[in-house]
């Protein structure tokens, strides 16, 4: 195959994308919902809900007693203020914390006996949730690639695929509330280890109602034979989200996982609080992809996701590595820093990030490079966009503390702008404890240029498709960090978020 | 066939005219050149007819095959058939030059109802018109113009010429900035798409470029105005004697 075969095969990755943009008429296009009888927790917060939402999911004791703990540390909580985020007081007694579809009442043994409009909705989300299927729109590729699913909906997972493959492969993958009856000593040992119960304000009310969420054990050794994914939807009205995911490489292993999101249009505003946590031992390396396509509200700002994320990774062997890749294009409110801490020597650290926000969305989001051991590297790479009234911060903290000698750190913060109403703020923070260590950052402001896009439309693209392929060209650097399949969704989901935010 | 009548422009933001009544008729076909001193209005009437934002048309009227352009937004005229191959190529970050491209010749393609180009055809295509040009696969991979030379970027710009195959294709000083080789290229990749069915309009300062062009007509133009017209000998006498006589003649 020549040269020019080979880029045409990456190429033609935006190519496609463009024609599918142009082929979707609406805006957000996930904004249905699905018609299915729910069962409610009552409304409001209380130490009966967290017994409830324990008992619903047949917990043990310990996990009763560690929610409590939380619920309790909450109470005396406040919430953080600090994000340059703009949005009225969430009253945490108006809302739902447990959503399930009444026909899982009995937990499904097989994805066969999954209510059939269950598996409809994740069909219609371009979801496989059979296993013979794959992720639409992988062309080109030489074999077919498999990425097992564990779908969640509301409060409880649906199912997860791949399960018997992977477990001959000793790899672990389901939901949580599954993981703690069945892997009681592996969730025991992890959960709360690198996100502490009383973490902050959102963390420690995950921790004390979190419903469900995805579990992942890569024993010593293994290279996951498939990517791994959850997919998360909100359909339930007034429901708050509260996920919670936890993922362990043992020493040597490799795992890729991602995580895609979406929710009805609603004229409420809803709330999401999840909590990830990654542990990675010696020599093992987790990739961790995200494309947050949930509901961001209309373009007067109601309706809409408030999205309040804790994400972390703990690099806790010796040349150990991560890699967090965002792509931030819904919700109303954005306020997420998947963090990494460096603690093993010679680990890794990268966080590659688009986050857009259009008309009403606000977005503050970033990342913290906490080194404590030595040789340490981290790499930041954000890209953030804002058009329409919406404001975009990047809050970065990058550390270096006193044993962490030769480490380095790279950050390149790029903020671009489409019109004159909206903001974009970079927020980084460094402290650098030792002297041999270096960091470096830069930062960048532009508006798109006209130039740019008159050369695009001389030559016959439209306005939109002609934004759409300068601003997937600003974000090329993190769409490459992407695997296949989302690269391919986030560059149509760039093009789909902003539109209108031209002319 | 392109016909601009009594055309008057003047910058959006400002009152200064820089169009002052020109009139102009490109027969199907046929190669037009046009000379005149810096600042007569040459790329402005190029990016007039293109449709670039910042120019306000005052009065008069411009048509592609008797179809009025003026009213057009910039791609709507690009797949009427109208190219302008720029006097400064825009480079645009992190966009591969190959996907630019193909997204450009399906969006015209699919503005004109026609089914879009395969990629194996497309690539095809490319491939052998790029050779032609001397445009390598490396060039094609990296994002479009950034880093390029003044004559690549020139190159990029008959390729683009070369693959969306326009009926009115204007060129903007393509010659300026190329070396001698790279000017026997260009004009090989214009002369090969001479046809009975397309018009050229070639903007330039030097003799140079028409020796290897052979324009059927050459005008001048000054202040605004196409100030005269006539044959290829037109382009010599400008060659030899600069501006002054002819515009003492006229003026
Ligand atoms: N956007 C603008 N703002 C201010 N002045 C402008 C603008 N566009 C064109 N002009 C002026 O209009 C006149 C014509 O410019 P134009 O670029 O069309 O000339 P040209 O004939 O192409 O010159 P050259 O041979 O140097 O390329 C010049 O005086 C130029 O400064
Ligand atoms: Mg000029």
């Amino acid at each position: 195959m020549s040269a020019l075969e080979e880029i045409e095969v990456r190429d033609g990755v935006d190519r496609e994308t463009i024609e599918t943009v142009q082929a979707m008429a609406g805006k957000y296009k996930h904004g249905w919902e699905t018609d299915i009888e729910m069962e409610y927790a009552p409304k409001g917060l209380s130490e009966d809900i967290v017994r409830l939402i324990s008992e619903k999911n047949g917990e043990p004791e310990w996990m009763l007693e560690w929610r409590l703990a939380a619920y309790r540390r909450w109470l005396q909580m406040e919430e953080p203020r600090w994000a340059m985020l703009n949005y009225p007081e969430i009253d945490y007694q108006d809302q739902y914390y447990y959503a399930k579809p009444k026909s899982m009442a009995a937990k499904p043994k097989s994805l066969d006996e999954v209510d059939p409009k269950l598996l409809a909705t994740y069909e219609k989300l371009g979801i496989p949730l059979k296993e013979q299927m794959l992720l639409a729109g992988v062309e080109g590729s030489d074999e077919p690639r498999r990425v097992a699913v564990d779908a969640v909906f509301d409060s409880v997972s649906v199912g997860t695929t791949f399960k018997e493959e992977l477990k001959k492969a000793g790899v672990i993958f389901c939901s949580i509330s599954e993981a703690i009856k069945e892997h009681p000593e592996l969730v025991k040992k992890y959960l709360g280890s690198v996100v502490p119960q009383s973490d902050n304000f959102f963390a420690t009310l995950n921790s004390a109602v979190f419903s469900d969420g995805s579990f992942v054990y890569i024993p010593e050794g293994t290279r996951c034979p498939m990517e791994l994914s959850t997919y998360f939807r909100i359909n339930a009205e007034n429901t708050g989200q509260f996920e919670r995911t936890l993922i362990i490489a043992d020493k040597g292993a490799y795992v890729s996982y991602l995580e895609g999101c979406t929710a009805p249009k609603r004229d409420t505003h809803q709330l999401h609080a999840a909590v990830v946590e990654i542990v990675i031992l010696d020599d093992a390396e987790v990739k961790y992809s995200t494309v947050q396509n949930w509901y961001p509200g209309d373009e007067e700002g109601k309706g809409g996701i408030y999205n309040f994320v804790t994400k972390r990774a703990d690099c806790r062997g010796a040349r150990s590595k991560v890699m967090w890749t965002q792509v931030e294009t819904g919700s109303a409110i954005t306020w997420k820093y998947p963090s990494c801490i460096l603690r093993g020597d010679d680990s890794q650290g990268e966080f590659y990030s688009i986050a857009i926000a259009n008309n009403a969305q606000q977005a503050d989001t970033g990342t913290k490079m906490i080194h404590l051991g030595k040789n340490t590297k981290s790499r930041i790479v954000s890209k953030g966009i804002s058009a329409g009234r919406a404001q975009n911060t990047y809050r970065g903290l990058v550390t270096m503390h006193p044993k962490a000698t030769n480490s380095r750190n790279y950050t390149q913060c790029d903020s671009l702008l489409i019109g004159d109403k909206c903001g974009a703020h970079t927020v980084p923070y460094i402290e650098v404890k030792n002297n041999s260590s270096r960091v470096e950052h830069e930062a960048t402001t532009s508006k798109v240029d006209d130039d740019q896009l008159f050369y695009c439309r001389s030559r016959g693209m439209d306005e939109e498709e002609a934004v759409a392929l300068v601003v997937n060209g600003f974000c090329k650097e993190v769409l490459q960090a992407l695997p296949m399949e989302f690269a391919m969704e986030a560059q149509s989901l760039v093009a789909i978020s902003l539109e209108g935010s031209v002319g | 066939m392109l016909e601009i009548k009594n055309l008057h422009v003047k910058l959006e933001d400002d009152e200064k005219v820089i169009l002052k009544g020109l009139n102009l008729t490109v027969e199907t076909g046929k190669v037009h050149a046009i000379m005149g001193p810096n600042g007569s209005g040459k790329s402005t009437l190029s990016y007039v007819l293109s449709g670039r934002d910042g120019y306000e048309v005052t009065d008069g009227s411009a048509t592609l095959d008797g179809v009025e352009l003026l009213e057009m937004e910039p791609e709507e005229r690009a797949a009427a058939g109208l190219f302008l191959a720029f006097q400064y190529p825009v480079e645009i970050p992190g966009v591969g030059n190959m996907t630019f491209l193909r997204t450009a010749v399906n969006a015209q393609r699919k503005a004109r109802g026609e089914e879009e180009m395969s990629a194996g055809e497309f690539l095809k295509v490319v491939r052998e018109k790029a050779k032609s040009l001397k445009i390598d696969a490396e060039m094609m991979k990296r994002p479009v113009n950034v880093g390029f030379s003044g004559g690549e970027k020139k190159r990029n710009e008959i390729l683009q010429m070369a693959m969306l195959e326009p009926k009115m294709c204007i060129l903007d000083e393509t010659d300026s900035g190329l070396d001698v080789d790279a000017m026997k290229l260009v004009a090989e990749g214009v002369n090969a798409l001479r046809n009975e069915g397309r018009s050229f309009l070639v903007i330039t300062h030097y003799q140079r470029l028409l020796d290897h062009i052979k324009p059927d007509v050459v005008h001048i133009m000054a202040d605004g105005r196409i100030v005269k017209t006539g044959g290829p000998e037109l382009a010599l006498e400008v060659e030899n004697n600069g501006y002054a006589d002819i515009l003492a003649e006229v003026l």
